[in-house]
């Protein structure tokens, strides 16, 4: 689904990522894990063309992402507080992402139904702006933006900050069930190690830009991690 | 401590993104201020010999009569363009600095502000040439400092009034209405209001009131930002009710009526944005300066295509100027979001159209003035769609600045609505139709002016595809830069 090949980042002299290669397959949960700076959110924004890479190329379902546009229909994302629109309502923004995504209403809603209770009721009817909400509400919509029109790629940075611990967890289901169901390859960061080891099939670590670990998650792979960032 | 403020102020100054790009345009305002100072410079020194010449009365007399308006028009002028000073509070406020260390600051910011030091350049000027002339000296010197704390009383009304628009409408309403009663003498503020303004000269103690209603509002508006300097206070973001709001009706224009239903909320929702919008609307009268021969110097034929580009374009040079910065707060989503390039640019492009439509019917009136006039409006009008339409998106690329929208999250707020810089920027938009109008008119005879201009916009029509072939290039070149400035706030 996912190809990097030869991708590195250069900001003046400091090289934040350099990936020879990386291949995500379909369907795959993919975590991604790594201390401040270790390029995880300059893997993502590459992988979304918002930043240029220095060399090397990333191909999404054989679409190169920084030459055509081909690659947003089947690709959506939330990494942050930008992804949202503040004057609108969450129904508004939902819809919103909807009619972007060829969806009508009538989908959204349906979609929407089962997120109800990972709403918690905070969401939906609240007669609020999207900038009126907290931090973590913003993040529930957002995350559940981007599963609007059958993605076939879903980005989610950092998902599980900011969340109190029942959506965590219904989170963590939800994921879980679109890589294993719908075939949607999940791309996933994180700092929380318990999340993503019970999340994800594949956690790869990135430290200073480069991949130093590519795990196949087993019961083993926590230990692994915990040893790893431990030092 | 201060000097420590002063030292944050000039990093954020800097360092930021938008520094490059801006570099350029504070000269030239550097270059607008410059010529203020020139004209507010020979008013000083100018205005009271010119009011002799002409035989009004005693000029002093006469300044004061027209001294209410002076002053109503800098408040509004101010509640525009004076941009209040941003120091970042809510990173200071656990820090162990005095609160009221931090108010004085940001209210004594504003003391230095070219809104206020401009009027010196008429005020100490004036007051030399009385001096000169004869005038008492205790006399002057009252008048003098009368006007300095007025001035500064006008700050600080405009430092508390800064987020209340309501206000600020009935206040600007009541002022022109004054003005238009004035003119066709139903209602003379003035004779009320003169009165006032003399007695800072015949008793020049009176000069302390004004000194002590300065010092009441700096008082007042002192204790009212260190009261509300908490975060569910004063730095609170003022939530209102939301509604959610139903614009099927746009629905019938596919995808670009998804972005055109999003841009109709955007300005309603946003005070930045509406009082731009509002701004737009202004212009349409802007017209009558030229028409009804109000302006001598305006009266030549090539100032008529100049106000029909105004006329008309009024939301296209308020708004239109800022087209992605509008978005600057969730650009990355409409970058990687299910949406091309072209079709974002042509939404951005119908609503300035359609705004420039609107604003043609609206300014249907002018053929009050005769055909010459409206054919000034018409032609400004396909001038608009034709051509500027495109030069506005193609600036919007370079146009790095973010907007804050929600303007209210920042203490003192960055209440500039619309600023100097998009003047400046519309300069190239109005010279060339001026020039290619002056080609026809000197050539052949205006007819002709007005038609070159028409057929100008016209072609602009026809090379749509290409013109926005182009931009969409600019705009995918300038991306990743638009981008990263986005991300300063």
């Amino acid at each position: 689904m996912i190809t990097a090949q030869n991708l590195t980042k250069t900001y003046s002299s400091q090289t934040v990522l350099n990936i020879d290669h990386l291949e995500i397959p379909k369907g795959q949960s993919f975590g991604l894990v790594g201390n401040n700076g270790a390029g995880k959110t300059t893997l993502f924004s590459l992988l979304l063309d918002l930043t240029q890479p220095s060399t090397g190329y990333i191909i999404n379902n054989e679409v190169q992402v920084d030459q055509s546009e081909a690659w947003k229909p089947f690709t959506s994302a939330f990494i942050d507080e930008t992804f949202l629109i503040g004057y609108l309502t969450p129904e508004e923004y939902f819809y919103f992402i909807g009619e972007l995504r060829g969806r009508n209403k009538a989908d959204v809603d349906a979609l929407l139904s089962n997120y109800d209770d990972f709403f918690h009721g905070e969401i939906l009817g609240q007669k609020k702006y999207l900038r009126d909400l907290s931090k973590g509400n913003q993040k529930k919509v957002g995350i559940v933006a981007s599963f609007i029109g059958n993605p076939e790629v879903v980005i989610l940075d950092e998902p599980f900050a900011n969340l109190d611990p029942t959506t965590q967890i219904r989170l963590k289901a939800i994921i879980k069930d679109l890589a294993a169901k719908e075939g949607v390859t999940v791309l996933v960061s994180s700092h929380d190690l318990i999340h993503v080891t019970e999340v994800c099939e594949r956690i790869v670590v990135l430290n200073k830009g480069e991949i130093v670990k590519d795990i196949k998650t087993s019961t083993q792979t926590l230990k692994e991690l915990e040893a790893f960032f431990g030092g | 401590m201060f000097k420590r403020f002063i030292g944050l102020q000039w990093k954020s100054f800097f360092r930021a993104a938008s520094f490059k790009t801006e570099i350029w345009i504070k000269i030239l305002m550097g270059i607008g201020a410059l010529y203020f100072i020139l004209v507010f410079l020979g008013l000083g020194f100018g205005s009271y010999f010119m009011i002799k010449e002409a035989g009004w009365g005693d000029p002093l007399r006469i300044v004061n009569q027209y001294m209410v308006y002076y002053l109503a028009f800098d408040l509004v002028l101010r509640y525009m363009l004076q941009k209040m000073p941003v120091t970042n509070i809510k990173p200071l406020l656990y820090l162990p600095i005095n609160k009221s260390k931090v108010v004085n600051y940001s209210l004594g910011k504003t003391v230095v502000s070219f809104f206020n030091i401009m009027h010196a350049f008429f005020f100490v000027p004036f007051s030399v040439v009385l001096l000169m002339e004869g005038y008492s000296i205790v006399s002057v010197v009252g008048w003098h400092l009368g006007f300095m704390a007025l001035i500064f009383v006008n700050n600080f009304i405009n430092v508390m009034v800064n987020n209340k628009d309501s206000i600020f409408y009935v206040f600007g309403g009541l002022f022109l209405l004054a003005g238009i009663s004035q003119y066709y003498q139903w209602f003379d503020i003035t004779l009320y209001t003169q009165p006032i303004f003399d007695l800072f000269f015949d008793l020049p103690w009176t000069a302390i009131v004004p000194w002590l209603v300065l010092i009441g509002l700096y008082v007042l508006s002192f204790s009212y930002f260190k009261k509300h300097m908490y975060l569910d206070g004063g730095l609170a973001t003022k939530q209102s009710e939301a509604k959610t709001e139903n614009l099927d009706w746009l629905n019938r224009f596919g995808n670009l009526g998804t972005f055109l239903k999003n841009d109709i909320k955007l300005i309603k929702r946003n005070k930045r944005s509406r009082t731009s919008v509002i701004a737009g609307f202004f212009f349409i009268f802007y017209g009558l300066l030229f028409f009804t021969g109000a302006i001598e110097a305006y009266e030549s034929p090539f100032w008529n295509i100049f106000a029909g580009i105004f006329v008309t374009g009024g939301f296209l040079f308020s708004f239109g100027q800022y087209v992605p910065s509008w978005d600057s707060s969730y650009y990355p989503l409409m970058m990687s979001q299910n949406i091309q390039y072209k079709e974002y640019l042509t939404s951005k492009w119908y609503l300035v159209i359609i705004a420039t439509i609107i604003s043609t019917v609206l300014a249907s009136f002018y053929i009050y003035f005769g055909w010459e006039a409206y054919a000034a409006v018409l032609v400004g009008a396909i001038y608009n769609i034709g051509i500027n339409s495109y030069l506005v998106l193609w600036g919007g690329a370079y146009v790095k600045t973010p907007i804050d929208l929600t303007s209210n999250k920042k203490a003192f707020g960055d209440k500039q609505a619309f600023n100097a810089k998009t003047l400046l920027l519309t300069l190239p938009k109005v010279v060339l139709p001026i020039i290619i109008y002056a080609i026809g008119h000197l050539l052949i005879n205006p007819l002709a002016g007005y038609l070159f201009v028409a057929i100008a916009g016209m072609l602009g029509f026809v090379f749509k595809n290409k013109a926005f072939k182009m931009i969409e290039g600019i705009y995918k070149k300038e991306k990743y830069k638009t981008l990263l400035a986005y991300k300063q706030k």
